[in-house]
């Protein structure tokens, strides 16, 4: 650069601390981490236990039970979810394909971690949405948090994840998790701050305690928003099984991993249209039963 | 239960952060304009004192942006006040603490919403049983007595339709029984029938009276409209600018407007709704003529009882028959005309 021979060295080439520097800052922390890990390893496990378990469980349940009794029961949420046809028959045709190319057992190992992931990510968001549209401080304070979490990426964390839990499910889960919930506090946060303020006042005029405000006025309006956000949640808790089969998550996840090792071109289409087919599905019967719910605000009268 | 009355005394409001700040100054005369320029704080009402009758209604009367709305919010503290104090049966609402407050609103205060405020998700019964929800009565006494109420505002047959499914009108008859349900002594109504159109409105006017007639309750009612103050209230109160500027019943508003602002209002009111036998009629000399009108009659019911029985002249009688005066059709006439001196006053908007 000929502009750099006219100013001193300073200016032109950026001030990086020195290697050496960086390098014992790097290791020091890396240690301590690793350090504070190895002490409080069994309390961290023990934290986790029941998570293993549970998915376990649902894992075990959804594969060894006969394909006939599990496509019966999805029918059945499906049908009771949407109370629509087409959503039904278009759920027997996709996971019908999914058998047929014999990915049913990845399919429901998928299907558990999703479940249980969704479960995990409404128990864990609502609490926190409702403490967000609570306080501007828990607001203020949070939502950086959730900025973080969404635009990480989903690698950098898996690293003190892996760190702490080591490989196996339930880091993945966690992993899961943490990219999945913000959706569904933000969207409970919003819910209940677009409650008409209105009715807010009517039912403190009427003198409701802040419980019975929460519960007969704030989560009923914001249902629709909320159902919004566990809508967002399963359709990233399914983006998000391949990048957790990274860290030994089992199902459609590594199958996609593996194509991709082993340029695999049929076998990763296969595999993610499973996924799509499993999207579409969850999709369609939550939007459906959120918009059943929704049913009194049709207007008839003019 | 006997109701009380409500005592509104030296009540301030200024809205900002630090409105505690400001009134020692908009006592010693600031001006809401001096106060937003200065301080950028709003002067929502000064100087307040109303005593607003036990089982009566009284009607706090001003444009948007007078403070009535303000007004009618610090009786159940919806808003608190900057300074000043709200008495029922000689406790300050504004002192109570959140579990006392709680408990006022739920059993001494109901309220009525000029946009209705119902839940959406619930039911006509559903909205109507809520406030007796909340102070945990069981279910099955709820519906019990909700069902009365639903009946007598005219929505029998609605109790499971959905407030979207429903006019305006009827939305506001929910909103009245929801009110009447709760059985409490205080009825606030925050410009309950601004929302709905003309004849409507006079329908439910006349439910409210009819219902007043025998619940007795003392009842808040906010307006803009003059002529919805005068058929209602048994005293009225004109806001402006978060000031009281008349106060007393609608004759008195009428025939002795406080100043412009007030005449200008007035003029266009039907005076022989408002005023009266008894106050245009003269002492009675020699024996009583033509028909007998009550004590209490407007002049217009007057005027048609003598058209009808085709006299020129009728005389005032009280409550137990005996004649206390006498008046005639001119002068009933002349004081239903707008004076001249109130036709030369500017329009109130202006």
């Amino acid at each position: 650069m000929a502009i750099c021979s006219y100013l001193p060295d300073l200016l032109c080439k950026f001030p990086a601390i020195d290697d050496t520097t960086i390098r014992m800052a790097r290791k020091s922390v890396d240690e301590g981490f690793k350090g504070l890990v190895r002490s409080y390893v069994n309390a961290i496990d023990a934290l986790v236990q029941p998570l293993q378990w549970f998915l376990n469980y649902l894992e075990k349940l959804f594969v060894s039970s006969p394909w006939i009794v599990i496509l019966a029961a999805m029918v059945a949420i499906v049908y009771y979810g949407s109370r629509n046809m087409r959503i039904t028959l278009g759920t027997i045709v996709s996971m019908f394909a999914i058998g047929l190319v014999g990915l049913w057992n990845d399919t429901m190992i998928t299907l558990a971690m999703v479940t249980v992931c969704t479960l995990i990510a409404i128990l864990v968001g609502i609490p926190i949405g409702i403490v967000m549209a609570r306080s501007e401080r828990a607001q203020s304070i949070i939502n950086p948090i959730l900025d973080v979490m969404q635009t990480m990426p989903s690698f950098v964390y898996l690293i003190p994840v892996v760190m702490i839990f080591g490989i196996g499910k339930v880091p993945g889960l966690i992993a899961v998790v943490i990219y999945a919930v913000p959706p569904m506090i933000r969207l409970t946060n919003l819910g209940i701050r677009l409650v008409d303020k209105e009715v807010l006042e009517a039912a403190d005029a009427f003198g409701s305690s802040p419980w019975q405000r929460l519960k007969n006025v704030q989560m009923p309006l914001a249902l629709p928003t909320i159902m919004a956000g566990i809508n967002q949640t399963i359709m990233m808790s399914l983006a998000m099984v391949v990048v957790a089969s990274m860290v030994g998550v089992g199902g459609l996840g590594r199958n996609v991993l593996q194509a991709i090792n082993n340029q695999f071109f049929t076998v990763g289409f296969f595999n993610g249209f499973a996924l799509v087919a499993i999207a579409i599905i969850f999709d369609r019967t939550s939007q459906a039963y959120g918009k059943r719910l929704q049913k009194h605000s049709e207007v008839i009268h003019g | 239960m006997a109701s009380h009355a409500i005592e509104v005394k030296n009540l301030y409001k200024i809205f900002g952060p630090r409105g505690g700040d400001f009134v020692d100054q908009v006592k010693a005369g600031m001006t809401k304009g001096e106060l937003n320029e200065k301080h950028g704080h709003v002067l929502g009402l000064q100087d307040i004192n109303i005593s607003m009758p036990a089982g009566g209604v009284m009607v706090v009367m001003g444009l948007s942006g007078s403070g009535k709305s303000t007004l009618i919010r610090h009786i159940n503290r919806l808003i608190d006040p900057t300074a000043g104090e709200v008495l029922y049966d000689g406790v300050d609402v504004c002192k109570m603490n959140e579990n006392d407050l709680r408990e006022f609103r739920r059993h001494k205060t109901a309220m009525v919403f000029q946009k209705f405020a119902l839940l959406p998700h619930r039911t006509v019964i559903e909205n109507t049983i809520y406030g007796l929800e909340i102070q945990g009565v069981p279910d099955a006494e709820c519906r019990k007595r909700a069902q009365g109420w639903i009946e007598r505002v005219g929505l029998k047959g609605f109790e499971n339709h959905y407030p979207n499914q429903l006019s305006g009108g009827m939305q506001q008859r929910v909103g009245l029984a929801r009110a009447l349900t709760n059985d409490a002594d205080i009825l606030l109504m925050d410009e309950a029938y601004s929302a709905l159109d003309p004849l409507i409105r006079v329908d439910m006017q006349t439910v409210l009276l009819d219902l007043q007639k025998e619940l007795k309750k003392t009842v808040v009612f906010i307006t803009h409209d003059l002529d919805e103050a005068l058929r209602l209230g048994d005293k009225i109160a004109i806001l402006r600018d978060g000031k009281v500027i008349q106060q007393g019943t609608g004759q008195d508003i009428v025939l002795k407007p406080a100043d412009e602002y007030i005449t200008a209002f007035v003029k266009e009111v039907n005076r022989g709704r408002v005023i009266n036998v008894e106050t245009i009629m003269r002492p009675l000399s020699g024996n009583p003529e033509g028909v007998p009108v009550v004590v209490g009659t407007v002049l217009e019911s007057a005027a048609r009882m003598m058209t009808v029985a085709n006299q020129n002249i009728a005389h005032v009688v009280d409550a137990n028959g005996k004649a206390v005066g006498s008046i005639d059709l001119g002068t009933i006439i002349s004081a239903m005309v707008t004076p001249i001196s109130h036709e030369k006053v500017p329009q109130a908007a202006e």
